[in-house]
């Protein structure tokens, strides 16, 4: 195995006026920033940038597309709750950022990107590599800077870090013009920074929060809508005791998974398109949802008007905007879900003796129908005789991962299957792209997890679709030698279109053939290390096992049943209630 | 029905193009925008009419008032505010009618501004619905060119501004190791 890229890194402490250009400026701000490693792809005008990293003790880990930078960004700030940072250069690294830029911005996902710009007397003469990112990245940013001056420099990296991790987190761009990165100045550290405009509520309104315990302890029939923001906000823990307070059931949204345990006997499972009849009943017929850092997603309520028709909302959100966007909650509270979790336990302790027990049997009664509901429908599970179906590769995975391992996964029908079938014991084990579905996320996210989480078993779970988007990273995963297993769920297709036009398309399947595929073990072999394909169900275990045990990552590409469909299903538009379970009557969507 | 939002935010480059996305993204035509500096030379007011879903408004203002740059973004459509706007018309005119033409712009206490053989340029403010008056009777007496600038707006009830004190950096950077480890 090839030796990781190692620089000396000379101790050095930066001294406030010191002379120094603005790279190493730049590399002081990450620095205090805690930034400890960042995903990029060097170019002409980042070469500056680059030179004074030679010899600065942050990791940089070369990606092979920019792309995958900022998606390795976001499963490092995913699995860890930190700030990711990845860096590209002028015009196309810049543009080829754009994909994960969005995908953090959909996710919440605290990023800073630091793109190189043309030299500022070049800005806006069509220079070589030149293009409007400050224009371009706008609207996929949560706020975005030029750095016109070196002046300004340290001043907008920290604010650019502020925002990306604070109220409702996000990614943060920062261009630099190349000048800007070989200017010489004084360096003076940054102590306070000022945004009179940006407003962050984190502690939610008092009476609000009362109310809400209260009808919390007035429902008959509560359930618990638990979104990203639980995970984003580090409030597992608030949640967790919620639901035992009030003995509510909860569903995970496909960004809450592990918000709360999936062994939690109160958790029942994902609601939405592909959620579990449990979970979408239980929505459907609760009289009082609880929204926690969720955002009432159309993948979630499926048709607005008839979600949860019965039910009073409580929604908490940081985003103001988010409150009423979709469905206007009865007690809306901004705030950040952790804080006002912690409000709300406290008061619904005071509020226990005197409205406790009021409604126990009628609570009794709610939950056995969401037992029976359980038991009715559970996720569809098949195993055959003769092929491995894809379902059953989700339950062995599961199985070897006890709810421990970290699981990144790309876009598509495995995605689906994974978020129902692999169980969740804690936040930050489930890493996907949620809100902007970006397919070829998985592998280049595990990098990511993988770099901030070497003690973790990491899986990258792809289909054969998402999976040949990202094979240039093969390379950086060997050359940094990040035990990440990548599975492939290799059916052939590009199955959630496949299983689209065979449900909703007459079985027209257009342009979803993946049929070639390159043969894994030799694909692995060529980049430096171990691969194996399997076809059969006897063999999964032990292929699974083998691919845990090796030290350093190995790519099992496991061919599954090629026509198999994600079911529960909510077909677009419909009502989460109207499930299907099977093939259905094509119907125009 | 044309939404009126008044909105203060900071005097950056950018910052107009922030504002005015939030609009475009949604597909939403903006009829009049109007921004210049305030007392305070480093923020800017702007005022915008735009024709937005009644169901959608509030969501515009709430992802307004998101912008980092924008202090405060207020919908004027509803509450007590005035709104203003000046029009510079040009209008060709035959000999006989350029008496009528300045009695119509005093009755409109419109300005002229220049007088030519062909006919005036005339400055008029006051409310839009007005203008639109006044542009018609012009027109009436000849070929006329406007140039208008689109509404200003005031609210009338003095809102509270709500802030984000300065935020001291400390945990974030003096907690963390400014020598390091060989």
């Amino acid at each position: 195995m090839q030796a990781p890229e190692v620089h000396p890194a000379p101790a050095k402490r930066v001294e406030t006026g010191q002379l120094m250009t603005g790279a190493e400026m730049l590399l002081e701000c990450l620095t205090r920033e805690g930034v400890d490693c960042f995903f990029g792809y060097p170019g002409g005008v980042t070469i500056p940038f680059y030179d004074a990293l030679y010899s600065h003790h942050i990791k940089h880990i070369l990606v092979r597309h920019e792309e995958n930078a900022c998606f390795a960004a976001e499963g490092y700030a995913r699995a860890t709750g930190k700030v990711g940072v990845c860096c590209a250069t002028s015009g196309p690294g810049a543009t080829n950022l754009v994909t994960g830029l969005v995908d953090a911005l959909m996710d919440s996902i605290p990023l800073v990107a630091i793109t190189g710009q043309v030299h500022s007397k070049l800005i806006g003469s069509d220079a070589f590599q030149e293009a409007d990112t400050f224009g371009i990245t706008r609207p996929s940013t949560k706020h975005n800077f030029m750095v016109k001056t070196l002046q300004e420099l340290p001043q907008i990296v920290h604010e650019a870090f502020y925002l990306a991790a604070s109220g409702r987190p996000g990614p943060v761009l920062v261009d630099i013009p190349k000048d800007v990165f070989q200017a010489r100045g004084h360096y003076t550290p940054v102590d306070t920074i000022h945004l009179p405009g940006y407003k962050v509520f984190t502690e939610g309104h008092t009476g609000q929060i009362r109310r809400a315990a209260q009808l919390v302890w007035e429902a008959e029939r509560p359930m618990v809508y638990a979104g990203g923001g639980i995970v984003a906000a580090n409030a597992a823990p608030e949640l967790k005791e919620f639901v035992e307070l009030s003995d509510a059931p909860a569903v995970c949204t496909l960004m809450g998974l592990g918000g709360l345990s999936c062994s939690h006997p109160n958790y029942i499972s994902m609601p939405g398109m592909h959620g579990s009849y449990a979970a979408n009943m239980g929505m459907t017929e609760c009289d009082l949802l609880i929204a926690l850092g969720a955002r009432f997603d159309d993948r979630v309520t499926g048709q607005l008007q008839s979600f949860a028709r019965h039910a009073r909302v409580i929604h908490v959100d940081i985003d103001p905007a988010e409150i009423g966007k979709n469905r206007t909650p009865d007690i809306p509270i901004v705030g950040d879900v952790k804080r006002v979790l912690q409000k709300l336990n406290k008061v619904l302790q005071e509020l226990e003796p005197e409205f406790g027990k009021k409604k126990s049997e009628a609570r009794r009664q709610w939950w056995t129908r969401i037992r029976d509901w359980k038991a009715e429908r559970p996720y569809d599970r098949p195993h055959a005789e003769n092929e491995i179906k894809p379902q059953h590769l989700m339950d062995e995975i599961d199985r070897l991962s006890g709810g421990q391992a970290i699981v990144c996964s790309d876009v598509g029908q495995h995605q689906m299957w994974a978020a129902q079938l692999i169980r969740f014991n804690e936040p930050r084990l489930w890493i996907n792209s949620g809100g902007l579905g970006a397919m070829g996320f998985g592998l280049p996210s595990a990098m990511g997890a993988q770099m901030a989480r070497p003690d973790k078993l990491v899986f990258a779970i792809c289909g054969d679709g998402g999976f040949q988007m990202s094979i240039p990273e093969l390379a950086t995963i060997m050359t940094h030698a990040l035990p990440i297993k990548i599975i492939v769920m290799n059916n052939g297709y590009l199955g959630m279109v496949r299983q689209w036009q065979t449900l909703f398309y007459n079985n027209r399947l257009s342009a979803v053939d993946m049929s070639c595929f390159p043969d894994a073990e030799k694909l692995a072999a060529a980049y430096g290390f171990r691969g194996r394909t399997i076809d059969k169900p006897w063999q999964l275990t032990q292929a699974l096992q083998e691919a845990i045990n090796e030290p350093g990552p190995y790519l099992l590409n496991v061919m599954v049943s090629p026509e198999e469909n994600v079911y529960p299903m909510v077909p677009a538009g419909g009502a989460i209630q109207d499930m299907v379970f099977g093939p259905v009557e094509p119907v125009a969507v | 029905m044309l939404q009126t939002i008044s909105i203060l935010l900071e005097n950056k480059p950018g910052a107009l193009l922030r504002v005015t996305g939030l609009l475009s993204a949604r597909g939403y035509n903006i009829e009049t925008l109007t921004v210049a500096k305030t007392i305070d030379p480093e923020l800017s007011r702007m005022t915008i009419t735009v024709e937005v879903e009644d169901r959608l408004r509030t969501q515009v203002i709430k992802q307004m008032n998101k912008l980092v740059n924008v202090l405060q973004a207020t919908d004027l459509t509803d509450s007590p505010a005035v709104i203003r706007e000046m029009v510079l018309l040009r209008v060709r005119c035959p000999q006989e009618s350029r008496t009528a033409v300045l009695k119509e712009a005093e009755i409109f206490h419109a300005r002229v501004v220049d007088s030519s053989v062909e006919g005036f340029a005339i400055e008029a403010t006051g409310e839009p619905e007005k203008l639109d008056e006044f542009i018609d009777v012009m027109r009436s007496y000849g070929e006329s060119e406007v140039s208008r600038s689109g509404g200003v707006a005031m609210s009338l009830e003095s809102r509270k501004l709500r802030l984000q004190p300065p935020v001291a950096l400390v945990g974030q950077v003096s907690d963390l190791p400014t020598t390091i480890p060989n």
